[in-house]
């Protein structure tokens, strides 16, 4: 009964260490479209202006709205 | 009993194996084997460059005149580049090479079966192999002049080997 208990629970360990890395979101070779610019969160910059326009003016602070890179991974 | 356990256990523990990428000390498999139909160079006894690069990933781009130039000054004395394109639609893996002036091997990995292998942890990523076949470097990125010396130090010392 320990055995197999201890079986089971280090079966079940490799299998979700497997599972973890065949389910690793999409790979980078795969980021075709989420490259792609309609993928990008700030696609009007004059929208983006005043959206930090109104931000800046309404917090008192500057800055620190964005990430740095798309979604390609590739910086 | 225990033998099934055991089995299982076997079992799980090789598909975790399995899905390593391959590393510096390895060997290089045969390209020709995992992109059917592409012109890949003959490869025996040169120092290969292995580039993964997408139209649509900026650094790849950048790094495009530095393989070039890296494949002017040693292709000569026994290194060939080979960049595999990893985009998913043909038109637009022409239409960014029909902008690029490309002197280096191409192949377009279209089914992934190259990228699935190597698993690149981003894009770009480079394969330096040495004259035997072995995985010397790994390059993950593209920075342009630094990179470029990077490759250029390493090629030569490959090349001399």
């Amino acid at each position: 009964m320990k055995l197999l208990s201890r079986t089971l629970l280090c079966a079940s360990t490799l299998l979700l260490c497997n599972c973890a890395e065949q389910l690793v979101r999409v790979q980078p070779y795969e980021r075709g479209n989420l490259a792609g610019p309609l993928m990008s969160q700030e696609r009007d910059p004059l929208q983006k202006a005043m959206t930090e326009h109104a931000y800046f003016s309404r917090e008192a602070s500057f800055g620190g709205g964005g990430v740095g890179g798309g979604g390609c991974g590739c910086n | 009993m225990k033998n099934i356990i055991r089995t299982i256990m076997l079992g799980l523990v090789s598909l975790t194996w399995a899905s390593a990428a391959p590393s510096v000390g390895q060997s290089m498999p045969k390209l020709s084997g995992m992109l059917p139909g592409a012109a890949i160079p003959n490869t025996a006894g040169k120092v290969v460059l292995v580039d993964f690069w997408a139209s649509w990933c900026g650094p790849c781009k950048a790094s495009f005149p530095s393989l070039n130039r890296l494949h002017q000054r040693y292709a000569g004395k026994g290194l060939v580049i080979v960049g595999i394109g990893v985009d998913e639609d043909p038109a637009k893996y022409q239409a960014f090479l029909a902008k690029q002036k490309v002197a280096f091997a191409l192949a377009h990995d279209v089914k992934h079966k190259a990228a699935a292998f190597f698993a690149p942890s981003t894009m770009p990523s480079s394969y330096l192999v040495d004259r035997k076949g072995i995985i010397r470097y790994i390059h993950t990125g593209f920075k342009g002049a630094k990179t470029e010396a990077e490759y250029a130090k390493q090629i030569e010392e490959l090349l001399a080997k």
